[in-house]
């Protein structure tokens, strides 16, 4: 800090009260207006002040919106992607970074590529082979011949089929299917030293074990960085649920509720139950980021970057 | 990426990325690859597979006025949502950056939008926004009908931008600050020392020093823009009034989902993922040359 001014230390604190007024009247505004009654919250202009409704909004809107079964869902859900994420980045980061073997540079770059393209924007066709997602298998098979071959042996029709239209699979392997993870392990096992890799050869310890006792201590921050970012991720994912679940009362995730929880046109404009509901929908996640800052903001810079 | 020591192994290494070469087969490139195929083929009216067309599907999305009002709309989305978002976290991110007592608590609580799912935020704001109620809507008892998203487009898309430039807010400040703390003390203090005020060091030192960071930002914030906006526009006007918050990702999953328009999503589909491979393209270009301070 160069600058010793009272005055210019005055400005700092006034233009970062100003940002954090920015950032929380919307968290205010949902905590006050989601503890307010009806006839409170209704009023105009709004009272900016918490009442006592808090409890008997929130049971409202979980009744309302079902949110029991829903926030299991979205947990198993999360749970799954972050696992999924971390087991499939790791090993496979591994791979790329410390074998030596021919087609490495082309996985390498089979894999970054992934990295482009959201899921947003390939919306339409994923959701195709959601429906089944062992056609790519069925039609090699078919191009090369193997089915006709299968067939005229055995007579037994090879057709490959795996519906992921609601189902847990269907919700949670189109999320894992990215690069983000892969990069950030990538990123990380680079700046292990060669030294280490030979020491650890030198005693003999397979790629496995090298990989279980040396790197994945190593890399224990990287994994709760990659945790929290996927699990944030994974959690607040809308449109992808909304395509793959069309059975919502037992595949339903609570970000998908949050539209059945707004107050029709003409119906009650209860939106204390609305904005009680909100609350408990992003709860989990900003509880998270805020416990988990100091490692996510990390892995954040690194996987960008 | 070349390392000194390393192993040697057939078969293990291919055990190891096997699983996730699979789910990258599956549920990346099969369906762009898919989105490919539709965008050059029409569905038979009565069956009977599709049937080749060329560049019919884009000749008639590209024909159709309303597509380019989607296109000159969602760029006017983009950059709006990305110039306010990245403004407010880059003159957070300065003050943050002189680290006076306390700041750490400001610091942490910045990051916070990140954390918040679109819709759960498009909610919030929706009620903020919502001209019957009491928050925004209170100008409306003072200048009845001054304020109405439900049936005014471009207050509708204003409502939508602040939302999505709020919840941008978090990342980009993670950035903008970790930049910023990168940059030596010593080349602030020596242009102190020149006799440089802080602003002059913020548009003369920081900004030119942290270019490639803003750079990055500005790209991936234009990708989320055009990108991520579907949780947002759905829970807050459902691309209303008359279509003038519909966006392309928007009119995507409607001319495909509610539509069922396969070949006419494909093709927008394709467009779009064209507009972000080039905007990655650039990104790619742009991080060869870019700064190093040692």
């Amino acid at each position: 800090m160069i600058e010793r001014s009272p005055v210019f230390n005055f400005v700092t604190y006034a233009a970062m009260t100003l940002g954090l007024l920015v950032v929380l009247v919307p968290f205010w505004i949902v905590i006050v207006a989601g503890s307010q009654s009806l006839q409170e919250v209704s009023r105009v202009p709004i009272v900016l002040w918490p009442s006592s409704h808090l409890w008997e909004n929130i049971q409202t809107a979980w009744a309302r919106a079902d949110l029991g079964p829903k926030m299991l869902n979205s947990l198993i859900v999360s749970i799954g992607v972050t696992t999924g994420k971390i087991v499939l980045a790791s090993l496979s980061a591994f791979a790329i970074v410390f074998f030596n073997f021919k087609a490495r540079m082309v996985c390498f770059w089979l894999i970054f590529i992934t990295l482009m393209l959201p899921l947003e924007v390939r919306i339409v066709p994923t959701y195709a082979i959601a429906a089944n997602a062992l056609l790519p298998f069925q039609v090699i098979l078919d191009t090369l011949g193997i089915t006709g071959l299968i067939e005229a042996v055995s007579s037994i029709r090879i057709s490959l089929e795996w519906n992921l239209l609601n189902s847990y699979t269907g919700l949670i392997l189109p999320l894992v299917a990215t690069a983000t993870g892969t990069f950030l392990y990538r990123q990380f096992f680079m700046t292990i030293p060669d030294e280490l890799v030979e020491a650890s050869k030198m005693d003999g310890a397979s790629p496995i074990r090298f990989f279980f006792d040396v790197l994945l201590p190593l890399s224990r921050t990287n994994m709760l960085a990659l945790a929290t970012i996927m699990f944030v991720s994974s959690w607040n994912q809308y449109l992808w649920p909304l395509l793959i679940t069309t059975d919502r009362a037992n595949y339903g995730t609570v970000v998908m509720q949050l539209k059945a929880l707004i107050p029709a046109q003409n119906g009650t404009p209860d939106w204390n139950v609305t904005m009680a509901g909100a609350l408990i929908i992003m709860l989990p996640p900003l509880l998270i980021v805020a416990f988990m800052q100091r490692w996510f903001v990390r892995g954040l810079i690194t996987k960008d970057k | 990426m070349e390392r000194r020591a390393y192993y040697r192994n057939g078969v293990l290494p291919w055990l190891l990325i096997g699983p996730q070469l699979i789910l990258v087969l599956v549920f990346f490139y099969w369906p762009t690859t898919q989105a490919l195929y539709w965008a050059f083929t029409l569905e038979q009216p009565w069956g009977g597979g599709n049937s080749w067309v060329w560049f019919d599907n884009f000749l008639a999305i590209f024909r159709d006025d309303e597509y380019w009002l989607t296109v000159a709309r969602s760029a006017f989305y983009a950059l709006c949502t990305t110039g306010l978002s990245m403004a407010v976290a880059l003159f957070l991110a300065c003050f943050v950056d002189r680290a006076l007592k306390g700041t750490k608590i400001f610091q942490s609580v910045y990051v916070w939008p990140y954390a918040i799912a679109a819709p759960a935020a498009g909610v919030a704001f929706r009620f903020i926004f919502a001209p019957q109620s009491g928050i925004v809507g209170s100008i409306n008892h003072i200048w009845p009908g001054i304020w109405d998203p439900a049936t005014n487009g471009v207050h509708a898309l204003i409502m939508i931008i602040v939302c999505h430039a709020w919840l941008g807010i978090g990342y980009n400040f993670i950035f903008f600050l970790a930049a910023l703390q990168m940059i030596p003390r010593s080349i602030t203090e020596a242009g102190a020392m020149d006799g440089a005020r802080p602003v002059r060091r913020m548009f003369d030192l920081q900004l030119p020093l942290i270019a490639p960071t803003v750079f990055f930002l500005l790209i991936m914030n234009l990708i989320s823009s055009f990108t991520d906006s579907f949780g947002l526009i759905d829970t807050m006007t459902e691309g209303g009034p008359v279509g003038s918050t519909e966006v392309m990702v928007y009119k995507i999953y409607f001319d495909g989902f509610k539509g069922l328009d396969y070949s006419g999503a494909a093709a927008q589909s394709i467009v779009l993922m064209l507009l972000v491979i080039a905007l990655t393209f650039v990104q790619f270009k742009w991080v060869e040359k870019r700064v190093h301070y040692n």
